[in-house]
């Protein structure tokens, strides 16, 4: 296979993944503070309406990128007060979030369908971009590949390298202890709903402002549960959600041009690959860690009440 | 300041009262939303509920739409009185749909009484092994049964595109992705000459006593329950989780299995690409209404699908677009979640200290 060919599908599944990586992020960060929300697929399509309709008001790509985070952040508030404050079953909370997050955009996005968001600009990256094969694979890409690689540094450094992250992390692995200690379990709950919400919105808005860059119904097609098995690949770590989501674009971008490389099984079947890959994946690592106690957050998805 | 105060015992007044304020809350909304929208609520309400419900017809279709959300409502309530959180009842759905209608296929042309239950069989079966991957995995090698049940699901709408695309497609239908329209011998009865309703409904009928049957008086319901309560209780009492969890992924997977095997041959006909508007999901929110009492699950799906049946009435008598069902279901199960704080929880007011 010629060079130019390979460098502009590293290209493409660079981009097929950078929706899995924003939301992958979101994900990531409500579990390290204990909260499984299944609701990122519902996230993600309503930033992805949000972002576009600010996009075709003819703002720019940052702006619209912000719009997106905050309806995403919006509806993850709703999440947050029924888990936190309602103590409802966060299970069925997150996939109440999902349904209404589909139906209010398909409702609500239904006078955008067919319209297109404006082009955004490719940012090459000077001197690098001239590289010949990784110039193009690599670094010629739309600013928010670049900044998801950035929202991964930040919340790796968030996490693991500040006192806040720590804090949020013992809430996550024990919030008994951390209100014994004086945190507030809920408040810090909260703050990382938000914070997921934000990010799974960008997710979802890089689909209608940059992927295809069109709205439609139900558009996200499963990526928001892809982005919470991812979450278990990484065995909750940042950078491993970026590796675990570029696997998956390449699963998908292998599928998409199976044709191109001679092969003559029906695409369906190459479709299946992905959700078959996260299966495997899972059964490997809760096999590798047999043994070795829970993998993942301690305090993952039990409802927090205060005893006293 | 408010303050919850843990109830030591639930009363099943409060349970209920709690899911008719939920249900108000929710026709609240839907009426201030109409009203926004320019709609009268009463009118509306009228010609999208009161009038498809007052024909034959429209008491057939709803029968007809609430037999996959009552089935596969049975098996969750149980389920996720377990605390197995089977996500992918439309997955088993699907796959038993496909499996049954293949048997209808296979035997096409054959006119003989033992058709009929041999499909229902092979999509009973079906679903159980497709029920059967997560409860494996999660026995073997303790795997999220929630990720591997909703993964399953995508694999099998895709199998079941893959097959009406190529084996099973009708030879005679232009290239449409369809297969033929099964022979009458694997047809189930309809339950009155007008609509779409069928004998599928008794069986969900059934279903719906049978469990309530076990959770009330069998041992093994006991156990389940104990297990989905306290999983160090059930240990300590002895239960065994596995077992837990191969009958609540296997009853889940056999019943919505089932589902998509009535729907395929009392519904719809044939098979299609789409044989379910999410019923598998749907059902999630109608045992949560039913608050995981199999009995009651049958007003509960009895009532979401009067929501299916009102969207497809809104759609056409006002235009509304039928993503507002979903909107409906949506908001009716964060309206059940958000009260239900009121059946564990008594609130008190009171000065803080």
């Amino acid at each position: 296979m010629d060079m130019i060919l390979l460098s502009a599908i590293v290209h493409a599944i660079l981009v097929a993944s950078t929706p899995l990586v924003f939301a992958g992020l979101g994900a990531l960060i409500q579990e390290r503070a204990g909260v499984l929300n299944l609701g990122i697929e519902g996230l993600m399509i309503v930033g992805a309406l949000a972002g576009f309709v600010v996009a075709l008001s003819g703002q720019p790509l940052l702006v619209s990128v912000l719009a997106a985070a905050m309806a995403g952040a919006l509806l993850a508030s709703l999440f947050g007060f029924l888990v936190l404050r309602c103590l409802a079953n966060p299970i069925a909370s997150g996939l109440a979030l999902t349904l209404f997050g589909l139906g209010l955009s398909a409702l609500a996005g239904a006078q955008y369908v067919g319209l297109s968001a404006p082009q955004v600009a490719v940012w090459h990256i000077p001197l690098l971009s001239n590289i010949p094969f990784v110039g193009k694979a690599f670094f010629s890409h739309d600013p928010l590949v670049y900044g998801s690689i950035l929202a991964a540094t930040v919340v790796w450094w968030f996490l693991m390298r500040s006192r806040p992250g720590l804090v949020l992390r013992a809430v996550g692995e024990n919030h008994d202890s951390a209100h014994a200690l004086g945190f507030s379990v809920r408040g810090i709950r909260f703050l990382a709903i938000l914070a997921g919400g934000g990010l799974a919105g960008i997710g979802g808005a890089y689909l209608t402002l940059i992927q295809t860059p069109l709205f439609v119904e139900g558009m996200t097609a499963g990526r928001g549960w892809i982005a919470l098995a991812l979450v278990v690949f990484a065995s909750w770590r940042p950078f491993r959600v970026i590796a675990g989501a570029y696997l998956f674009g390449c699963v998908t971008i292998v599928q998409l041009h199976s044709q191109a490389f001679g092969v003559s099984i029906p695409s369906q079947i190459l479709s299946m690959l992905p959700y078959l890959a996260t299966i495997l994946v899972l059964v490997f690592i809760s096999w590798r860690s047999k043994g070795k106690g829970s993998v993942g957050p301690s305090s993952l998805g039990k409802t927090f009440k205060i005893s006293h | 300041m408010i303050h919850f105060e843990s109830r030591a015992e639930i009363c099943w007044f409060h349970e209920w009262i709690v899911v008719a304020v939920a249900l108000a809350l929710t026709g609240l909304t839907c009426a201030v939303l109409l009203s926004v929208f320019g709609f009268d609520p009463f009118v509306s309400l009228e010609r999208i509920v009161i009038k498809p419900l007052s024909s034959t017809y429209g008491v057939s279709e709803l029968l007809a739409k609430a037999t996959p959300l009552i089935t596969i409502g049975v098996a969750l309530s149980l389920s996720f009185r377990a605390g197995i959180w089977n996500i992918g009842a439309e997955g088993q759905l699907i796959a038993g749909g496909l499996a049954g209608g293949a048997v209808a296929l296979a035997f096409y042309g054959v006119d003989s009484f033992w058709v009929l239950p041999l499909t229902l069989l092979g999509g009973s079966l079906g679903g159980l092994v497709w029920g059967a991957i997560p409860a494996f995995l999660k026995v073997r090698f303790n795997v999220n049964e929630i990720l591997v049940s909703l993964m399953l699901t995508y694999v099998a709408l895709l199998l079941l595109s893959v097959m009406v695309h190529g084996p099973l497609r009708d030879p005679d239908g232009y290239n449409f992705p369809e297969s033929r329209l099964f022979h009458d011998a694997a047809i189930l009865p309809k339950l009155f000459s007008a609509g779409r309703g069928h004998v599928g409904f008794i069986f969900s009928l059934l279903f719906a006593v049978g469990a309530t049957w076990v959770v009330k008086r069998w041992h093994l319901g006991f156990e389940m329950k104990v297990s989905g309560l306290s999983q160090r209780a059930a240990c300590f009492a002895g239960y065994d989780r596995n077992q837990t969890i191969w009958i609540s992924l296997l009853v889940g997977g056999a019943l919505s299995g089932f589902a998509g095997v009535v729907e395929v041959t009392g519904t719809i006909g044939q098979l299609v690409p789409n044989i379910s508007p999410s019923y598998g999901f749907t059902a999630i929110i109608v045992a949560f209404l039913a608050r995981l009492h199999p009995l009651a699950v049958v007003p509960a799906g009895l009532l979401v699908a009067l929501s299916y049946l009102a969207g497809e009435s809104a759609q056409l008598a006002l235009g509304i677009p039928g993503a507002a069902t979903q909107i409906f279901q949506g908001m009716l199960l964060f309206f059940l979640l958000g009260t239900s704080l009121l059946v564990n929880y008594r609130i008190r007011f009171r000065r803080r200290l």
